[in-house]
């Protein structure tokens, strides 16, 4: 990093006491943002913290006078070399937007306009900053995406944002940022749309361009294990105000502020160890074989001796499914292979996590098992059974007694119409459990295991936040005692201290239930803090099948190798555990 | 720390480390309940909505003044709608006749309270028929797909291709030849049918739409992963979510079918002449545009439909307003 040569000793840009407000329906001001105070200097890093609603997009925004809505600075000064822009005129603002502070925004989908070739789009940056015209702008536009790293660039600056994937887009819009060549970039969670080995990328890539070119960078993120990576100096935001700030390794090492405490103590990326229950594992698969006798009346064998039968749950065997898309020509058709040849098996009492990147086919097998896709070919069987070749109907409700899934949008998952209780009522009534009144007593259980109070039953799924709907779902999934929950990206839509939260209580449960789980993710973090044995899926193939220790220590395969490397945060030392245990870091997250 | 990192070690001027008092900022409890406000659903929020809006209001003054002339038309009436003679004919206002009298020497007031409930009846019935056959077409097709969705989609593109009242004309005429005495019901059903016939594509096209949205949710998964039958997640989970742009639809269409009703019995094929609507009066009043005297008896009529018609488009309006996820935004 040049910073140390070419910084100057006053700041580029530092935000004084900086309030924003938001308007709302009676016109009254919400604060958004409260009293922060923030410096950036010539060619630095500087990473802004905080989960959804912290107010950290807010104040970047507020920067180059784009905050959106009824937003506006209500307080202090944000002064940019020198010069305060917070009460600047509009076209003064509009003069430093892409010529001195440049953006790079959070959704690379919906940031590039879909009529319009990607390098028409830079070359409207270069020209509105008077930066080049014409031929020379053409021509600067095939620099500027070479240099973000878009090989072929000149036939790419020719092609229609719909021929990129999410990470070229990405790219397009940093080259889109950089074209004018400005003094502080903000980089508003440019990568959380894509894949982690992308994001590894764009960022490696961003921060090497950034570093030759002197640009400064502010760089606003939900995680802090990638924060803590990228930035020197580190900002961490909680409910519109800043709790603590200060260089980045110190801040991960040793947080002060509680909020950061609890913040680091549930990164998943930087946490290094399987959650851990007051049971031992082995108890755990113990209960869950006793579940198993108990649940489905099968003389299995006693678990200190288990019989290979009994012992897995699932069984999937050369399971495949062929997609039949439309080809070339009107009547013509394509097969894409989804899911190639996938063989594994779930051990009573464990959980086995399926993690691949988008488009591997990790949630086509979840939909497999669980029985609701057809599979092309192969086998998936539970307890024996063929899952598929279910007919009848007190088969079909045996079956789906066995096994529920929780998904992964905890905003869709719920039926909006449903009161929560009728929403974990409707298992026990599609399968004629109890009378209204036991139902009743076994939905206030089921809220309690959940660490709900009972008073939600009466609400909607609109009146509960994303972590919140995700427990009802898991609620709703327990209802029918399962011995197998498929998670399909349970916890990956949920901010960072809930996602802990609610692998917590996966796992809680786990011990309590003997539960078996089959975890679907893309996040490697995740499935070190729950699982016990992994698939790495690429492609709708399996790469590599270990335990996680196997997988964590000494990955086989180099495409794991990959995924670990980008984990964010991965390769930074943690004070707390080096200084003994001794620090307060690791608090529980009671609630 | 680790020496060889390339990070500063010693902050520069702004960048100290700063850790905020935690009275500042109270630790709140993660992802806490918030369990002082009332649970409310989303139709009951729609509905505080619209009760903010003044459009709502208007529309329900009309509606509610509609429904009380239809039902106890005495009230604004002693004189029988039926009752001519024509040594009253074209009259100005005298007690107990406020508009005068038609050509035929009726009570011109007393004929439009009267034929409010033919017009509103056509209205009222075309809408749930249509309705009824678009949601349950609407969803099958978007439900079911494949072949159900092939036939009812090609159906539905066929008769969306005639014109609403071309077709209702020929259908009417049709009928009146083969069926010419057919009495109030009988009069009213067929016009009702005949809309209904040449409008039930418009709410099918929008409830397969809404249903292919609704369909591919998680909780439709979830339900099917609970046990729940495919039909009774269609009926329980799929329509009840999928059917607020129907409603709107409906609300706003009911005032059409009043129109079209209207220019039907206006053009002779409507309701016959024997049956009281605001059609027939206007089709008969035509005749005073030409003299260009005595309009109110044109007048009457034509502004009890147009307020009719404007009562339910503005309470269609704010229906959309309050369901429309969109509108809400603003």
């Amino acid at each position: 990093m040049n910073a140390a040569t070419t910084a100057g000793s006053a700041p580029l840009l530092h935000i004084r006491d900086l309030d924003v407000a938001f308007r709302n329906e009676k016109k009254q001001p919400v604060p958004a943002v409260r009293g922060a105070n923030l410096t950036v200097y010539e060619g630095q890093t500087v990473a802004i913290v905080g989960e959804s609603g912290s107010g950290k997009s807010t104040t970047a925004h507020a920067i180059i006078g784009l905050l959106p809505g009824t937003g506006h600075v209500t307080g202090g000064e944000i002064l940019f070399e020198g010069q305060d822009i917070a009460q600047a005129r509009k076209q003064d603002i509009v003069a430093l937007r892409g010529s001195s502070i440049g953006l790079v925004p959070q959704d690379p989908m919906s940031n590039l306009n879909p009529l319009w070739k990607v390098g028409h789009q830079i070359k409207e940056a270069l020209v509105a900053n008077g930066v080049a015209t014409g031929k020379a702008a053409d021509a600067r536009v095939v620099e500027l995406l070479e240099e973000a790293g878009l090989p072929d660039a000149a036939r790419r600056a020719q092609q229609y944002p719909h021929e990129f994937s999410g990470g070229m887009r990405q790219r397009a819009l940093i080259a889109m940022g950089l074209a004018a060549r400005p003094k502080l970039l903000i980089a508003d969670e440019p990568t959380s749309a894509l894949d982690v080995t992308v994001q590894k990328q764009i960022l490696d890539h961003l921060d090497t361009l950034t570093d030759e070119l002197g640009v400064a960078v502010l760089l606003i993120t939900h995680d802090l294990g990638l924060a803590a990576e990228r930035a020197d100096h580190l900002v961490v935001m909680y409910k519109g105000q800043i709790v603590e700030s200060g260089p980045a390794l110190e801040i991960l090492q040793d947080p002060h502020h509680p909020y950061t405490q609890r913040l680091v103590a549930s990164a998943p990326s930087l946490a290094s160890q399987r959650l851990s229950s007051g049971k031992q594992r082995s108890e755990v698969r113990e209960a869950a074989h006793k579940q198993a006798r108990h649940g489905g009346g099968e003389s299995a064998a006693v678990p200190a001796d288990v019989g290979r039968a009994s012992d897995d749950v699932i069984e999937v065997e050369g399971l495949t499914k062929v997609f039949t898309l439309p080809g070339k020509g009107p009547f013509g058709k394509t097969d894409f292979v989804a899911v190639d040849d996938l063989s594994f098996s779930l051990r009573r009492g464990t959980t086995t996590a399926i993690v691949g990147e988008s488009g591997s086919g990790k949630s086509t097998v979840a939909r497999m098992v669980l029985g609701l896709l057809e599979p092309t070919s192969g086998t998936v069987k539970l307890d024996g059974v063929d899952v598929a070749g279910v007919r009848r109907k007190e088969d079909r409700l045996r079956l789906r007694r066995t096994m529920q899934p929780v998904f992964q949008n905890p905003y869709a998952s719920l039926d909006p119409l449903f009161t929560i209780y009728r929403s974990i009522e409707e298992p026990l009534r599609v399968h004629g459990i109890g009378t209204e009144k036991e139902r009743e007593g076994r939905i206030r259980d089921l809220l309690e295991k959940v660490s709900l109070p009972t008073s939600v039953m009466r609400r909607f799924p609109h009146e509960l936040s994303g972590g919140q709907r995700q427990r009802v779902a898991i609620a709703r999934a327990l209802a029918l005692e399962p011995e197998v929950v498929i998670c399909d990206e349970a916890v990956s839509a949920l901010d960072v201290l809930v996602q802990a939260q609610i692998l917590t209580l996966l796992n809680d449960l786990q011990a309590e239930l003997g539960l078996s789980y089959l975890f679907i993710t893309h996040d490697l973090a995740v499935v070190r803090q729950i699982a016990d044995d992994v698939l790495v899926m690429q492609n709708g193939r399996v790469v590599e099948a270990a335990s996680v220790e196997q997988v964590f220590s000494a990955p086989q395969q180099e495409y794991t190798r990959l995924l670990l490397e980008a984990i964010p945060g991965a390769s930074i030392p943690l004070g707390v555990v080096e200084a003994g245990g001794s620090s307060a870091a690791r608090i529980d997250l009671d609630d | 720390m680790p020496e060889n990192t390339p990070r500063r070690s010693t902050p520069r001027p702004g960048q100290e480390r700063f850790v905020a008092p935690v009275e500042d900022t109270p630790l709140a409890a993660i992802d806490n309940v918030d369990i002082d406000v009332a649970p409310e659903s989303q139709w009951k929020e729609a509905w505080k909505r619209m009760r903010r809006s003044p459009l709502f209001w208007t529309s329900l003054t009309i509606l509610a003044f509609l429904a009380v002339m239809i039902a106890f038309p005495r009230l604004f009436t002693d004189a029988d709608p039926r009752y001519a003679q024509l040594s009253d004919s074209l009259e100005p206002a005298r007690p107990g006749h406020p508009f005068g009298f038609t050509k035929q020497g009726a009570d011109v007031w007393a004929r439009t309270v009267y034929g409010a409930r033919a017009s509103v009846a056509v209205g009222v019935l075309t809408t749930i028929i249509f309705v009824l056959v678009g949601v349950v077409t609407g969803a099958v097709a978007a439900y079911y797909g494949k072949f159900a969705d092939t036939v009812i989609s090609r159906t539905s593109d066929i008769f969306f291709s005639i014109p609403l009242l071309l077709g209702c004309i020929v259908v009417v005429s049709v009928i009146n030849n083969t069926w010419p005495d057919r009495g109030f019901w009988g009069a009213v059903m067929v016009i009702v049918l005949a809309l209904s016939l040449f409008a039930w594509p418009q709410i099918t096209r929008q409830m397969r739409a809404a249903v292919l949205e609704v369909k591919n949710l998680e909780f439709v998964d979830a339900a099917r992963a609970i046990g729940a039958s495919s039909r009774a997640n269609l009926i329980r989970h799929i329509v009840p979510n999928a059917i607020g742009p129907v409603i709107v639809t409906a609300t706003i269409s009911l005032g059409v079918f009043i129109v079209s009703e209207a220019t039907l019995s206006f053009l002779g094929l409507g309701l016959p002449g024997s049956v009281m609507s605001w059609g027939n009066d206007i089709a008969a009043a035509e005749v005073q545009i030409r003299s260009g005297e005595h309009l109110r008896v044109l007048a009457v009529p034509s502004v009890a439909l147009a307020v009719t018609v404007l009562g339910f488009i503005l309470l269609g309006e704010s229906v959309r307003e309050a369901l429309d996820p969109k509108a809400r935004k603003k």
